[in-house]
């Protein structure tokens, strides 16, 4: 709390990034963990709650005649506009969120203070819902080509590896350690998936430190077992992540790539996508686009090819059906590496995984799957995302881009996954979030040394709790999508990467399709099933009956209106009526509906119980006209909120505005 | 909400009380109202040179003239043409995709359309004030404008027979010149004068809408399809001619079948049908941001992309939804 020198403002604008004339007032206060915003006003105090973990950036900006202007701007996308009335109030708000949103301890993390009101037990049980052994032994190993490994147990070898790694049968401690020495970081060969069909796998490491003629006998050796541990085929593929430049650039500094003259039958290739640096600047540029107002077709367009953002996701999925591809249709293992394995090593070792086994396309194997190829593998979280402050050039969206390939892969397959937009939009908010351990540190080891498991909590048994909120309607385990290998169209294919404004423009409501399919197969589906409950049980009764054949005729027939769920849907109706700016494209003018909070997401993602979940405030705002006519709508009462005739129960206004 | 076409104002400055009281005896004392005028200003003002013009304020005291530009003719048809091609092209890559994507400017032309009819039932719907729409012919985006309204604005509209009837009364009878327009599509080395995806134009921001609105319209993109094969090419004698006059001329309704006939028949009009629409009393507003306008990937890329998984996903959603 010492940080933080103003720990109230009142008075203070919530703007409409959108609209700029929808503005609403209110208290700023500031947590030691949370930036909160509250509503004035009787019947609806609206609260906007941020945590300071989310927060990427804070700008201060000119004073004006209405006050000094800050900007927030988030790591899970939202940006928040605020006009504090001081400039010296104004100023300490900065100075102190700069300070809270840079954490230089851990303790200081949501993480270690958030509360669910559960009991030690239930702790314990949360962070054993997933458990990786399990998986291995599910792949199929250890079996007569694969190991466990413990030759890591003290991290001795790799400290940024898990205590247990699978290895190829042939590979002997020495030839572990001797390889580990030759690979960047240490970070030796090691599975990462295993196809018990045909016996191919999936490996992984970070580069060889081959400078231009290095050679590393236990690393030959290793590939070699690596090879050997798959009868089925007589060479590996090596793939490496990067841009054949870079990779040759790197044999300066001492490291490199695998020499196909050194290493006996392999067959290697670079799949080239682009490093953290490129990753963070795409993103960037990307993140300008959203930002503009009320930007034309054409600027959207420009932007968003000029950020390159979709190309690298296209690069990664490429990566991932390659490698795929060679595992199911070839019968060959692939050996996948980057520089030091542990970006773009993991998002196309989890991509190509999703691709080949249905099993993570389920909820809980997706979780699995994160746990193992990015948790236990080393990624380096903290680095990545800020956990704690420290070098900007350390922070990419590595994990937002491999989210990013599993929403596409949704979208091209709408019946494949078991779980929706939702869940992945939730945990890429909790990898921010800091208010779960999982995503904490850069390392296994880092997260022992610090207890996580004793001292936070388990974001996949949040969500695994919350399940139904997260399933895909259109999942069945036995459909034709859901079998084997996925194949995605490889050529042409550009079309079928789309913007995400779902998690881009996350908190801007009025963007996205009004009327949520998803929610309403839900619905369908349960009052499906509640229909089918309540028909067994008349059923059973029926027969009770004819078998006493009594004349005891009470059957209480219930009234089912299967119109469809008319009630769940009003509210959704009015979120879905309600007008946007349509304006001239000659003036700047926002023609969007105001962002704010989302609803849902808020009363999931923080679990607090005095968190008021809200409407969003929709509103119409008068269209105006510039060079010819100024159109300007005025409410009988002189610039007050009125109902429209549209809005449903629900507090969608149309805002007249004075001219 | 009224359509006409534009008034022969003239370099002259022209004229015509009647036509100064017909608009007038629409609006009470007092009154006003929005003319929505789908050229630009300028536009509007050569017009002049060319024996038409606009409704002079003097002379209309009580309307309030609105340009919103929308492209139509040749344009629009060397935007369409150009789109096709973008999407036809196998060895794109990703690098210029969007770039090439926007060369085309038809998403610009969507969202161009669907503000302006926002604006217009914007102007019915929270300004209670009546609407003339009209651009030079009043054939052409006269139409779309006036058609996309009444969808964003009434239920009625969106149901598969009020579509029916929509198209009937906006599109056919009101007299877009439909032999003219969709003579040969966007392939065709023949660039007819008069060739323009007017109507394509208005089924995708139809589409735009199903896509924002999901559960609000009674009929699915089959429907759409069905009509833009029709208006090019069809077994049926609803889309041919030029206008009610012709058709009469031509015997129409005597010795061809009507489109509306063949689809309505029960063992058609399901497949037609959007099995998630839940009919929706409010006005649907569509978001105009980029954002939101995406490309009708099923028509402009129908015959290229895999639609195997998408079509299975409707299958489902069939499955679901009947129970």
């Amino acid at each position: 709390m010492e940080h933080i020198r103003m720990p109230k403002v009142e008075n203070v604008r919530l703007l409409d990034r959108l609209s700029s004339r929808r503005a609403v007032v209110g208290t700023l206060y500031l947590t030691a963990t949370h930036v909160i915003f509250v509503e004035n006003g009787s019947e609806t105090r609206k609260e906007t709650w941020v945590l300071h973990s989310q927060i990427s950036s804070i700008e201060k900006q000119a004073t004006t005649a209405t006050g000094c202007p800050l900007l927030i701007r988030c790591k899970n996308f939202q940006v928040i506009q605020l006009v504090i009335p001081q400039e010296r109030d104004c100023h300490d708000v900065y100075i102190s969120l700069i300070r809270l949103a840079r954490p230089v301890k851990y303790e200081e993390l949501y993480c270690f203070s958030f509360n669910p009101k559960l009991d030690k037990e239930e702790r314990e049980q949360g962070w054993k819902l997933v458990d990786l052994n399990e998986e291995y032994n599910r792949m199929g190993v250890p079996n007569n080509y694969w190991q466990i490994s413990d030759v890591n147990r003290d991290y001795g070898v790799c400290d940024s590896y898990p205590t247990e790694v699978y290895v190829p049968k042939s590979a002997t401690a020495h030839i572990i350690v001797g390889s580990s020495k030759f690979r960047s970081r240490r970070r030796f060969p090691a599975l990462s998936y295993y196809c018990k069909g045909n016996n191919a796998s999936i490996c992984r490491s970070s580069q060889p430190l081959s400078g231009f003629s290095a050679r590393c006998l236990e690393d030959e050796q290793m590939l070699q077992a690596i090879r050997k541990a798959n009868p089925g085929s007589d060479f590996i593929y090596v793939v490496d992540t990067r841009p054949k430049l870079n990779a040759m650039a790197n044999r300066a500094a001492g490291k490199g790539y695998e020499n196909e003259d050194n290493y006996s039958n392999i067959k290697f290739q670079f799949i080239g996508i682009e490093n953290i640096h490129v990753m963070r600047n795409s993103l960037q540029k990307m993140l300008e686009v959203c930002e503009l107002k009320s930007p034309s077709m054409s600027d959207f367009l420009w932007g968003l090819e000029n950020s390159g953002w979709l190309k690298h996701i296209k690069a990664i999925m490429d990566a991932g059906i390659f490698i795929a591809k060679a595992v199911a249709e070839e019968g060959v293992s692939v050996l996948v590496h980057c520089s030091d394995g542990w970006d773009r090593t993991a998002q196309v070792c989890s991509v190509a995984s999703l691709l080949l086994d249905p099993y993570y396309r389920t909820m809980k194997g997706f979780m699995v799957l994160i746990e193992k190829d990015w948790i236990s593998f080393g990624h380096k979280f903290n680095h990545r995302y800020g956990n704690l402050d420290g070098d900007p050039k350390e922070i990419s969206p590595v994990i937002d881009q491999f989210i990013e390939c599993v929403w596409q892969l949704m979208e091209q397959f709408p019946c494949a996954f078991e779980f929706n937009e939702r869940f992945l939009i939730h945990i890429q908010h909790h990898i921010y979030s800091c208010q779960f351990g999982n995503f904490l540190c850069n390392s296994q080891k880092e997260r022992r040394e610090l207890k996580i498991k004793e001292r936070t909590y388990s974001l996949w048994a949040h969500l695994w709790k919350n399940r139904a909120d997260y399933l895909n309607p259109l999942y069945r385990s036995d459909h034709s999508q859901t079998q084997g290998t996925l194949h995605p169209q490889i050529t042409p294919c550009n079309f079928l990467y789309k913007f995400w404004s779902g998690m881009y423009n996350r908190f801007e409501k009025g963007l996205h399709p009004r009327q949520s399919v998803t929610d309403y197969l839900m619905a369908v589906k349960e009052e499906t099933q509640q229909l089918e409950e309540e028909l067994e049980v008349l059923q059973e009764r029926l027969a009770n009956l004819q078998k006493s054949q009594s004349g005891d005729n009470k059957v209480k027939s219930k009234q089912q209106d299967r119109s469809k769920q008319t009630g769940l849907y009003t509210s959704n109706n009015s979120l879905a009526n309600t007008p946007q700016e349509y304006s001239n494209d000659l003036k700047s003018f926002p023609s969007r509906s105001p962002s704010q909070g989302d609803e849902e997401d808020s009363a999931l993602i923080l679990t607090q119980d005095n968190l008021k979940s809200s409407d969003p405030d929709l509103s119409a705002n008068s269209d105006q006209e510039s060079g010819v006519e100024d159109l300007s709508c005025r409410s009988p009462s002189g610039g007050g909120c009125l109902p429209s005739e549209d809005s449903g129960k629900d507090s969608d206004e149309a805002v007249f505005l004075a001219g | 909400l009224l359509r006409s076409s534009q008034p022969l104002t003239g370099p002259n400055r022209r004229r015509c009380r009647e036509d100064e009281k017909l608009l007038g005896s629409i609006l009470d004392e007092g009154e006003r109202g929005f003319i929505i005028d789908t050229r630009s200003a300028q536009a509007a003002k050569q017009a002049r040179m060319g024996g038409g013009g606009t409704e002079p304020k003097s002379s209309y005291p009580q309307w309030r003239r609105l340009h919103r530009a929308l492209d139509r003719g040749r344009q629009l048809q060397e935007s369409f043409v150009r789109l096709v091609e973008v999407c036809a092209e196998p060895t794109l890559s990703m690098d210029r995709w969007l770039s090439r994507l926007d060369g085309s400017r038809w998403l610009s032309h969507v969202k161009a359309a669907l503000s302006t009819a926002c604006l217009a039932a914007q102007c019915l719907d929270r300004e209670d004030s009546n609407v003339l729409v009209h651009g030079a012919e009043g054939t052409d985006t006269t139409l779309l404008v006036t058609a996309l309204a009444q969808l964003i604005l009434d239920p009625s509209c969106r149901t598969l027979e009020g579509f029916q009837g929509l198209l009937e009364r906006e599109w056919i009878q009101a007299g877009h010149p439909f032999q003219l327009r969709c003579a040969r599509s966007a392939s065709s080395h023949a660039r007819g004068k008069q060739e323009a995806p007017l109507f394509l134009l208005f089924l995708d921001c139809v589409w735009q809408l199903s896509r924002q609105f999901p559960l609000s319209l009674e009929f699915g993109e089959r429907l759409l399809l069905t009509l833009f094969d029709n208006a090019y090419a069809s077994s049926y004698g609803t889309f041919l001619c030029n206008n009610e006059k012709e058709r009469s001329l031509c015997k129409v309704k005597e010795s061809t079948h009507s489109l509306w006939a063949w689809l309505n028949q029960p063992q058609e009009k399901p497949k037609f049908l959007n099995p998630l629409y839940s009919h929706n009393p409010l006005v649907i507003w569509p978001s105009v941001e980029p954002q939101s306008i995406q490309l009708w990937q099923g028509l402009f890329l129908r015959w290229i992309r895999p639609s195997q998984h998408l079509d299975e996903a409707w299958v489902e959603i069939q499955r679901l939804v009947e129970g």
